[in-house]
């Protein structure tokens, strides 16, 4: 049986799915920001799979800017994560329970 | 069965293995070896890339993600001190409530790809190139590019105000 669309989305899917867990499942915010660029990272295999098999460049291109926007939302929230460090001392998501800074 | 069917089994276990171990690393909990195994996961995910013929993307996967966001993340791992964090036990309701809630989503994408007929053509010949890219991202797409643009000169000047010592 030859690879086709479904492998990919499988693969994916799993991907999307296992980010998840780690989402859920870790307290630390650094490697829940992780997870999310995991789950990201799914989503990406499903755009470019489906660019392919159905000859189309144009999922391509999104997920060119999809990379673009990732790279932007890194920064801003792992300068986020560095402002909540400085005033709390902590990553834990547990020791994270006030919404006042 | 041919190279690129087994480059393609080969690239999607290893994706599969290094992102299992980002989230549950059964030797270390630190944040630093969960970023490593994100770098494998992203360079497994390019190599994926590469057999679906994105080959401009694979390359932009490696250099942006691989290089830029993880270097980032390791700076701010190395910037905060995170020793006390890793010895800390996991939640068995956390634990419990997450692989449910994946195993869940996990079984709705596998039923909705069972059902669903996906309108793929068997014989794909699109080639993800840097010259067909570029003429669709230049000509097409100008306008979203320019927009993304300004969005991550948003983004710096975001990131040097949060990172401002006295934080209002």
């Amino acid at each position: 049986m030859t690879i086709g669309l479904a492998h990919y989305l499988v693969v994916s899917a799993m991907l999307f799915a296992l980010g998840l867990a780690g989402v859920i499942v870790r307290r630390n915010l650094l490697v829940i920001y992780m997870s999310l660029e995991l789950m990201l990272n799914a989503a990406n295999l499903t755009l470019v799979a489906f660019s392919r098999f159905t000859n189309n460049l144009d999922g391509q291109v999104f997920v060119f800017f999809v990379i673009t926007v990732a790279a932007a939302e890194v920064s801003v929230g792992l300068a986020l994560i560095v402002a909540v460090y400085r005033k709390r001392q902590t990553v834990h998501v547990e020791d994270l329970r006030t919404l006042k800074l | 069965m041919i190279l690129s069917d087994i480059l393609f089994y080969i690239f999607a276990f290893l994706t599969l293995i290094f992102g299992f171990l980002v989230i549950a690393n059964p030797f270390s909990r630190s944040p630093v070896t969960s970023a490593m195994f994100l770098v494998l996961t992203i360079i497994s995910l390019a190599g994926l890339f590469t057999l679906l013929h994105a080959f401009f993307l694979a390359a932009v996967q490696v250099l942006v993600y691989a290089g830029a966001v993880m270097v980032l993340f390791l700076f701010v791992i190395m910037l905060l001190d995170l020793k006390a964090e890793d010895r800390r036990r996991f939640k068995i309701l956390a634990v419990i409530g997450g692989l449910t809630s994946a195993g869940a989503i996990l079984l709705i994408f596998l039923r909705g790809l069972l059902n669903e007929p996906l309108g793929a053509t068997n014989s794909p010949t699109l080639e993800g190139g840097t010259v067909a890219l570029g003429k669709l991202l230049f000509t097409q797409y100008l306008l979203p590019f320019e927009i993304v643009s300004i969005l991550l000169l948003v983004a710096m000047v975001g990131v040097v105000l949060l990172s401002k010592k006295d934080l209002k």
